[in-house]
């Protein structure tokens, strides 16, 4: 792991695999969305609306995915002080709220036709909406100190508390009687899904995960820089004003 | 040992600790809140439970094969867990997944005769995935497929896909 901590090394790492994830997005993309509007059959009880779950069940994955990488992200930044935890902590949280409203929008959309109710307070649906609070609540959390560490390290605590939801989430409709049906992938006897809808289903999931891939070296790639103009401000903020020449002014060169 | 790596141990120390007692917390809270966090009860509980009259819940559980009775713009039908079983009275329309042998879940109360009176009846998906027509074919050959993911082979023999059991013959 401590490989990757040089900032420089990563950064040289991950450009070169933003072309290949880019192009998986696409490529995932294209034929996902094909196989999971054209070229799937209809459910034999929710008939077209099943294609919903096309987008809706990856999000959901991505949204506990994302969170549980930031947790890791978390316990590393304040055990080891890994100088790009915090980075990837801060750069991605907004990624997984995305994905998170994803996952809600669609599930209401689908929600209405199939159970009735846009919206229940269910075990399912309310941890959900907890994760995108935690989401939210974590860029709230760290935008707001005036010194950036200290708002990081009160972040990487709350990524850390709010890490207990992820199982509470994968478990909740196996616990407790619940309104949203139980998992049909991820479960004991295989899944319990035709392999007509596995297979754009994974497609998809597959996309998801190579967007998120791209994205996160992206905003990696900002945050870093973003420190670095910040650390460049400061010394040139600690120089006295007589030897600072105009042309050293960061934003204008 | 440096210094440096005695002090990282120590915080991952710390931290293991705190996430463990976190954790138990969490664990002792859902455990004893229980069945309130469950969106339904089924009509076991109901029994079990004794809700008096005019007590306003959730009920779940499958709509019995032949209860459905329908005058006007109310609906009577029977929620079932293959065990206990409770009279529900609806006036309203029904969700499009709402038929004979489905999961739903009904909001409402006791009335003094026992039947539940419902304000809201959703309907309850399971997690089987399929085309009509390997549907059709499992129809075909005789099997059906309940609500709650059972396939009931043409011999009669009841297979149990829910969670957690193997898929093997039940009763």
């Amino acid at each position: 792991m401590h490989q990757f901590a040089n900032p420089a090394r990563f950064m040289r790492i991950a450009g070169m695999a933003l072309p290949w994830f880019s192009v998986a997005a696409v490529v995932l993309f294209a034929t996902g969305l094909f196989f999971a509007l054209f070229d799937s059959p209809p459910d034999y009880q929710q008939s077209e609306t099943v294609r919903i779950m096309y987008v809706h069940v990856p999000a959901a994955w991505m949204a506990m995915f994302v969170y549980t990488s930031l947790a890791v992200a978390a316990a590393s930044s304040l055990v080891w002080k890994h100088p790009l935890a915090d980075l990837w902590a801060r750069a991605n949280a907004p990624l997984g709220a995305g994905f998170t409203a994803i996952c809600l929008v669609t599930g209401m959309l689908w929600g209405k036709p199939m159970w009735g109710a846009w919206w229940a307070w269910d075990p399912r649906l309310t941890s959900v909406l907890v994760l995108f609070f935690l989401y939210l609540g974590y860029i709230a959390l760290v935008g707001a100190f005036d010194d950036p560490e200290r708002g990081l390290k009160a972040g990487n605590v709350l990524l850390l508390v709010g890490a207990v939801n992820v199982p509470i989430i994968k478990f909740s409709v196996d616990w407790w009687n619940s309104l949203h049906q139980p998992a049909s992938v991820l479960r004991m006897d295989g899944p319990a899904i035709d392999p007509s809808m596995l297979l754009p289903l994974l497609l998809m999931w597959g996309a998801f995960m190579a967007l998120f891939g791209a994205l996160a070296i992206l905003r990696l790639r900002s945050e870093l820089m973003e420190r670095r103009l910040s650390a460049l401000r400061l010394t040139l903020a600690s120089q006295p004003a007589g030897s600072r020449s105009s042309s050293n002014e960061p934003g204008l060169s | 040992m440096s210094l440096k790596t005695a002090r990282k141990r120590r915080r991952l120390y710390v931290l293991l600790l705190a996430l463990t007692g976190l954790g138990t917390a969490t664990a002792l809270v859902l455990a004893s809140l229980g069945d309130n966090i469950s969106f339904f009860l089924s009509p076991s509980q109901v029994h079990a439970q004794h809700y008096g009259a005019q007590r306003q819940f959730r009920l779940g559980g499958l709509v019995e094969n032949g209860s459905v009775e329908r005058s006007g713009t109310t609906t009577l039908f029977t929620v079932t867990d293959t065990v206990e079983e409770v009279r529900v009275s609806y006036t309203g329309i029904l969700p499009d997944l709402f038929r004979e042998g489905q999961g739903v879940v009904a909001n409402g109360h006791l009335d003094a005769a026992g039947v539940f009176v419902a304000d809201e009846v959703l309907a309850k998906h399971d997690e089987k995935y399929m085309p009509p027509e390997v549907h059709d074919a499992l129809k075909a050959a005789g099997a059906s497929i309940e609500a709650d993911g059972t396939v009931v082979g043409a011999d009669g023999k009841r297979y149990q896909y829910q969670r957690g059991s193997t898929a093997s013959p039940g009763s």
